[in-house]
């Protein structure tokens, strides 16, 4: 970091810099997409995010979060890199992008996902809920009231996919031992080791519900 | 990944249609269907697979579960892996291919994957799966590293000089089990395939793995009706309890009658190049006493056939110990 840098920390966020701080143009293609759609305003409803110049893009809609999106996206989209880079709700996080950890569960029609291991364009009028569609810093979901309570989480990266994982759970058949909770949630892996306070979590969810 | 074109085909005659256009339905398909895409976005983002064209199948009427009218069960080919778990027949009728489906991937994977796309399930060998890596089965004719490579999770059973990945499916070896028909909708018209015959052992073509032809589209597979009276267990050993693929499972269906075992159907998991069904254990268990030496004696016929590589022989023990543990507890179920 430099010392110059003082004056504006204030106003920059994280991922502002980091849109922002790409000097080639190498960097200002990748990042196209998600500043069309920052333009595009945030979970606009009816916006429509075009990518500058994508070349063999296709038209999509999906409800998110209870927004529809019309969007438009190469096919190799996947239904992460939609929602993270398109439609700019970066909470879903992108770990192995090979469905192996779980780190980017959302919810398809109420029923949870590896968004990295689908297409947006298979998701055509889907109803899909991201954790910013679970609850507000205000009015949290209780999972996510929970999660702090018990504090189900180190580094927070695995997190919001824990959550919409746990959310999920809740309308799964799952016996009621800790035991059934662990198989049910083997799919989201915590590499700070979290998954004691996880299962809490999650146990206290269910014994209030 | 390489670039596609995304096509919703309007019906399966449509969906044939457009598939048939490409000259292998096997590894280098041109033309491939997608429903879950657990398996097959996993191989294109790692270049693995790279189809020009992308045949989306879920809006297809494929996916549901219904009575057939023998008594058995008439299965689509995009219900997803979960649904078809949790199905009330399949808890009831078909309890080794819930058991198989429950021990498989994630509750999350399970929501995606398909029938017909578990059955259509690659292997997990490391050297298929990195494209820096010679492998008869991507690349024809570049040799196997895994032979004297990394072997340790690979096959013992149905193996060659040209391939010995394993297939990595649980659901696969329940179907095997239940002796399931897979039915295809084709170029030709339509077809049913014994689940025994759809997959085939590598030979000097590991990059064929089903007998399935250009245009082929796997619409639904059939259970025969339950046998009465059987008892079924599926049970998988791995290196973690959870979320892990097989070293050694196996899918039992057995029944038993005066201490005697008087019908046997008998699948192996994580041991073979293929689902593998066991006549030689099944012949072995008929007719016997249903207790812990027929049972051994039925693991020793499973595997006589085994051909260890460097790192895998513990497999041979691991995969008789499962199926006579998997044996015995069907029979005292």
């Amino acid at each position: 970091m430099r010392d110059d840098s003082e004056a504006p920390r204030k106003k920059l966020t994280r991922r502002r810099f980091l849109s922002t701080a790409g000097s080639s143009a190498a960097a200002a293609a990748l990042i196209g997409r998600a500043t069309a759609a920052g333009a595009a305003e945030r979970g606009s409803p009816g916006a429509v995010a075009e990518g500058p110049g994508i070349e063999g893009a296709v038209p999509v809609t999906l409800r998110i979060n209870g927004k529809e999106q019309r969007l438009s996206v190469d096919p190799r989209t996947t239904l992460l890199d939609c929602v993270r880079e398109t439609v700019a709700l970066t909470g879903t996080k992108k770990g192995c992008d090979h469905g192996q950890c779980g780190a980017c569960t959302v919810h398809v029609n109420g029923r949870r996902v590896n968004s990295c291991l689908t297409l947006a364009l298979m998701h055509d009028g889907d109803e899909i809920t991201t954790i910013e569609g679970l609850g507000t810093p205000d009015a949290l979901h209780p999972m996510q009231a929970a999660f702090l309570a018990h504090d189900g989480y180190q580094c927070g990266y695995c997190t919001s996919g824990q959550i919409m994982s746990a959310v999920a759970l809740l309308k799964e058949p799952c016996g009621a031992e800790d035991a059934a909770v662990k198989e049910l949630m083997s799919g989201n892996i915590c590499r700070c080791g979290a998954y004691p306070n996880i299962v809490a979590a999650i146990q206290q969810v269910r014994r209030n519900a | 990944m390489h670039t596609f074109e995304f096509v919703r085909p309007k019906d399966s005659a449509a969906a044939v249609g457009l598939a048939a256009q490409t000259k292998t339905a096997q590894q280098g398909a041109q033309v491939r269907f997608v429903a879950g895409g657990t398996t097959l976005l996993d191989l294109m983002k790692l270049n693995v697979e790279t189809p020009s064209r992308l045949l989306d199948i879920n809006r297809l009427p494929l996916s549901t579960v219904e009575a057939a009218p023998d008594g058995g069960l008439k299965i689509g080919a995009t219900v997803r892996n979960s649904d078809l778990a949790h199905h009330p027949r399949v808890q009831q009728d078909y309890a080794v291919l819930s058991q198989a489906i429950l021990a498989g991937a994630s509750a999350q994977l399970r929501n995606m994957a398909t029938t017909a796309g578990n059955l259509l399930q690659r292997t997990r060998c490391a050297y298929f799966r990195d494209t820096a890596m010679p492998c008869n089965k991507r690349e024809p004719g570049t040799g196997c590293p895994a032979i004297a490579g990394s072997n340790r999770t690979l096959a013992i059973l149905g193996t060659s000089e040209s391939c010995i990945a394993t297939n990595p499916s649980d659901m696969n070896v329940a179907m095997v089990a239940l002796e399931a028909v897979v039915h295809v909708q084709g170029a030709k018209g339509p077809r049913a395939i014994p689940v025994g015959d759809f997959h085939v052992v590598p030979g000097n073509t590991p990059q064929r793995e089903t007998v399935l032809e250009p245009g082929d589209l796997i619409t639904l597979v059939t259970l025969p009706p339950p046998v009465a009276g059987s008892k079924q267990v599926y049970l998988k050993l791995r290196d973690r309890a959870s979320y892990e693929f097989a070293l050694a499972s196996a899918a039992v269906v057995i029944t038993v009658s005066g201490g005697k075992v008087t019908r046997a159907r008998v699948a192996l998991g994580g041991v073979g190049t293929k689902p593998w069904r066991s006549p030689e254990a099944e012949a072995a268990l008929v007719g016997q006493a249903a207790d812990a030496a027929s049972f051994r004696k039925a693991a020793e016929a499973a595997l006589r056939g085994a051909r260890p590589q460097s790192e895998n022989a513990y497999k041979i023990e691991l995969s008789k110990r499962c199926l006579a543990h998997a044996l015995q507890t069907a029979a005292t179920v």
